[in-house]
């Protein structure tokens, strides 16, 4: 009888795929916080509460500017949200930080509060992988939580298969490349080989701290300091390592497949 | 242990005056850690600590049945020195690490070549143990593997579908974590130690956090060990139950696969729900825990925790249950419990030969001194008994978490950690999901890191995973290599 108990057993569980992105996303945990908000104009002068309590010195202050905060060095330990005695850095609860441009991970300047939102891939590469993305993983010195959480985008609650977006084993049958890891010198070869062994049209994407900047171990002379070192990156996607939210928002937003690119309504912490 | 052992005793998670360390000739500290080795103690970590252009080696040893670790050292030595490896297996990828840290070549190695260094292009450009013949072809796989997962390559000798022999070349993570540690602890170390390997954030961390509660000579809240107990089997239970389900992913047994996927990330949600992020980042830190769990938080975690150990439950029964599962599990990948002791496996995959080893029971430090669970232990050495061991953790690990959530001790959750002792000594070890982690600190002066050795139990279990596959078919890899489920970057440092 054990082929009709597992059928039923499977038929109880029903189906247990998230609503999100027709319906609400699944909410963040409480103490995870989200994105951070930086208001350098807060900053009064000679303040620098905030510098020496970030492990990877993600927070800079020129001299006769307000802090600047990088978020692809940030492992949201939210040290410095409880060290800032003036409310300028505070945590959004916002799930949606993946960005194009490097620089538009630095937070501070007056209109460059929080992160500017990915835009989509232009017309051509739009149209091309819009529906259809395939990608082709590479760790180059992660450390195995930015992988898992990438592969749970494959588990039944995230299915990613419904996006038309799927991890191949082929470098060949890839149009994308997701990076983890600083990029360690052993693994640069094999990271460049796979990218070379990747038909054009093709993209980068590179997915946690350590890949964006090196993260903790930026400065080691054992690693690269992140993807943008050795191959163009198109997504950055923050977080220590990003929340399966942050990495599948971030992909549906550069293929154009989300219309939120307002930023007046983060979804409430729970 | 008489007075006269060549050996310092040492609690697990205590420190020691390194001038008290008993200081040998290197051919007598070979000779005495290859006697007590031979009587049934465990290698932890044989390390170099470079002093004045030579190098003093330290071998930290594990008595099991007396509960116990010992330390002793050798004069400092340049050059050669007779192989422990000759005499112990086990020793033998602790030499080849010291010999490509500090150019000290132990004579009568079998086998010495880099652990991490790029000789060339990567890791992988060395030579490797080959077979000769007309129907022996090699197979080579990696750095990069078709899924997502971390890089490392593996050499097989095959005839036909039959493996002779893997080799297992790493290093392609490599970080430079050990090498930083020098001089710290700095302000990015505990980061990096939550990341030595991603998934065993909690486990690393606390190792890391008890080498410095031992340098300070302080013991952090009971109430912040409890937690770090907590959130450790919490660690354990995740991972497991995502190891399950990828085991039944590999011989095509789907409902579990997919039902398992989704309940290894509730038990990550559950850690969340402590310190907001699925891996435990930031929750342990030196002198405690940085966040406390309220009473309404852990009534939300007992209630989620029963929810999501009897799911879990029910999706290994279908596994169980099946016999087409259960014939791919059997007498595929043996090791012997022979076999695995010589070579020192720790963990489950040790567990798995029958061997009763568990830090947790033998040297039980924080909150394990007072709370248990039973050592899961299976004899048969095969993916079967690999996979039935972390199904008899996953279970007793969830009869633990339930007991102690309801046991909480009351009281502060951290409390501010006094300096570092100078000149001294600490070991710590904890019970990871994979097995043992071995965290050494050796401090100068000034109280600072002179030496610094991490120890993951994929250190010593990859050479179990290379002799699984002799005489299997290499079509049995992957279920074979799943069934160890072992960090590259937990090695490769």
């Amino acid at each position: 009888m054990f082929v009709f108990d597992t059928i039923t057993h499977r038929l109880r569980r029903g189906c247990e795929t998230m609503a999100y992105p027709n319906g609400p996303a699944p909410a963040l945990p409480d103490r995870h916080g989200g994105a951070l908000r930086v208001d350098a104009a807060k900053c009064p002068d000679g303040c620098a509460e905030c510098l020496p309590v970030c492990p990877t010195e993600a927070i800079t202050r020129p001299a006769g500017r307000g802090i600047a905060l990088d978020l692809g060095r940030c492992l949201f330990c939210a040290a410095c949200v409880e060290a800032c005695p003036h409310g300028a850095i505070i945590q959004t609860g916002d799930y949606r930080m993946a960005v194009r441009r490097r620089e538009d991970l630095v937070l501070g300047e007056p209109g460059r509060e929080q992160v500017r939102l990915a835009d989509a891939l232009d017309g051509k590469l739009r149209k091309l992988f819009g529906r259809s993305l395939r990608l082709r993983q590479v760790s180059a010195g992660g450390n195995g939580a930015e992988e898992a959480d990438l592969n749970v985008l494959g588990t039944i609650g995230w299915d990613l298969g419904r996006f038309g977006i799927q991890f191949v084993a082929s470098p060949r049958h890839a149009d994308g490349l997701v990076v983890t890891g600083p990029v360690s010198r052993n693994m640069e070869l094999a990271l460049k080989k796979t990218w070379d062994a990747m038909p054009e049209p093709k993209i980068v994407i590179a997915v946690g701290a350590e890949a964006i900047s090196g993260g903790v171990f930026a400065g080691h002379p054992e690693v690269r300091g992140g993807v943008a070192a050795v191959l163009p990156v198109d997504l950055f996607i923050p977080g220590w390592p990003p929340h399966p939210l942050t990495i599948l928002d971030g992909l549906l937003r550069l293929l154009g497949r989300l219309e939120d690119e307002g930023r007046l309504t983060p979804p409430p912490a729970t | 242990m008489s007075t006269a052992s060549p050996f310092l005793l040492l609690a697990n998670a205590t420190s020691l005056p390194w001038a008290e360390v008993p200081e040998w000739p290197v051919a007598e500290l070979v000779r005495h850690t290859a006697a007590e080795l031979g009587r049934g103690a465990r290698l932890c970590a044989w390390f170099g600590v470079p002093e004045a252009g030579a190098t003093r080696l330290v071998a930290v040893i594990a008595f099991d049945a007396d509960n116990t670790l010992a330390v002793a050292r050798s004069a400092p030595v340049a050059g050669r020195y007779p192989a422990l490896t000759a005499l112990q297996p086990q020793a033998h990828l602790f030499e080849r690490e010291v010999w490509e840290q500090s150019g000290l070549i132990p004579e009568g190695h079998p086998w010495l070549k880099p652990v991490r260094k790029t000789a060339g292009a990567a890791p992988a450009a060395v030579d490797f143990f080959r077979v000769d013949g007309g129907e022996i072809h090699e197979v080579a796989v990696g750095p990069v593997h078709a899924g997502i997962i971390e890089p490392g390559h593996f050499r097989f000798q095959c005839a036909g579908e039959e493996v002779l022999h893997l080799e297992i070349a790493l290093g392609y993570q490599h970080r430079g974590v050990e090498r930083a540690l020098s001089g710290g602890p700095h302000r990015a170390t505990m980061s990096q130690m939550e990341v030595v390997a991603g998934d065993t954030t909690i486990g690393h961390a606390t190792a890391h956090a008890s080498v410095l509660e031992a340098l300070a000579g302080a013991e952090p809240p009971l109430r912040a060990q409890w937690l770090r107990a907590v959130a450790l089997e919490l660690e354990r239970l995740a991972n497991h139950t995502g190891d399950l389900g990828a085991l039944s992913n590999d011989v095509a047994f789907l409902p579990t696969a997919s039902a398992c996927g989704k309940i290894r990330g509730d038990f990550l949600n559950l850690t969340a729900l402590l310190c907001g992020n699925r891996f435990g980042r930031g929750l342990v830190q030196p002198g405690g825990c940085r966040l406390d769990a309220e009473p309404d938080r852990l009534a939300r975690l007992r209630e989620r925790l029963t929810a999501a150990l009897a799911e879990v439950e029910q999706a290994s029964a279908w596994m169980w249950d099946a016999a087409s599962v259960r014939s791919r599990f059997e007498n595929i990948g043996t090791i012997h419990a022979r076999q695995a002791a010589e070579l020192g496996l720790v963990g489950p995959a040790a567990r798995a030969c029958g061997l009763v080893r568990d830090v947790r029971y033998d040297h039980p430090a924080g909150w394990h001194r007072l709370a248990q669970a039973p050592v899961a232990v299976w004899p048969s050495g095969d993916v079967f008994a690999r996979a039935r061991v972390r199904w008899l953790e996953v279970q007793r690990s969830g009869q633990l978490l339930t007991e102690q959530l309801a046991a909480q001790p009351e009281g502060e959750i951290r409390a501010e950690l006094p300096p570092a002792a100078p000149d001294t000594l600490a070991v710590a070890l904890v019970e990871g999901w994979r097995g043992e982690i071995c965290h050494v600190a050796l401090t100068d002066a000034a109280g600072r890191f002179r030496r610094y050795k991490i120890v993951d139990p994929s250190f010593h279990n990859w050479i179990g995973l290379a002799l699984a596959l002799r005489g299997q078919a290499i079509s049995d890899f992957p279920v074979c290599n799943k069934s160890f489920n072992l960090s590259y970057c937990g090695f490769d440092l």
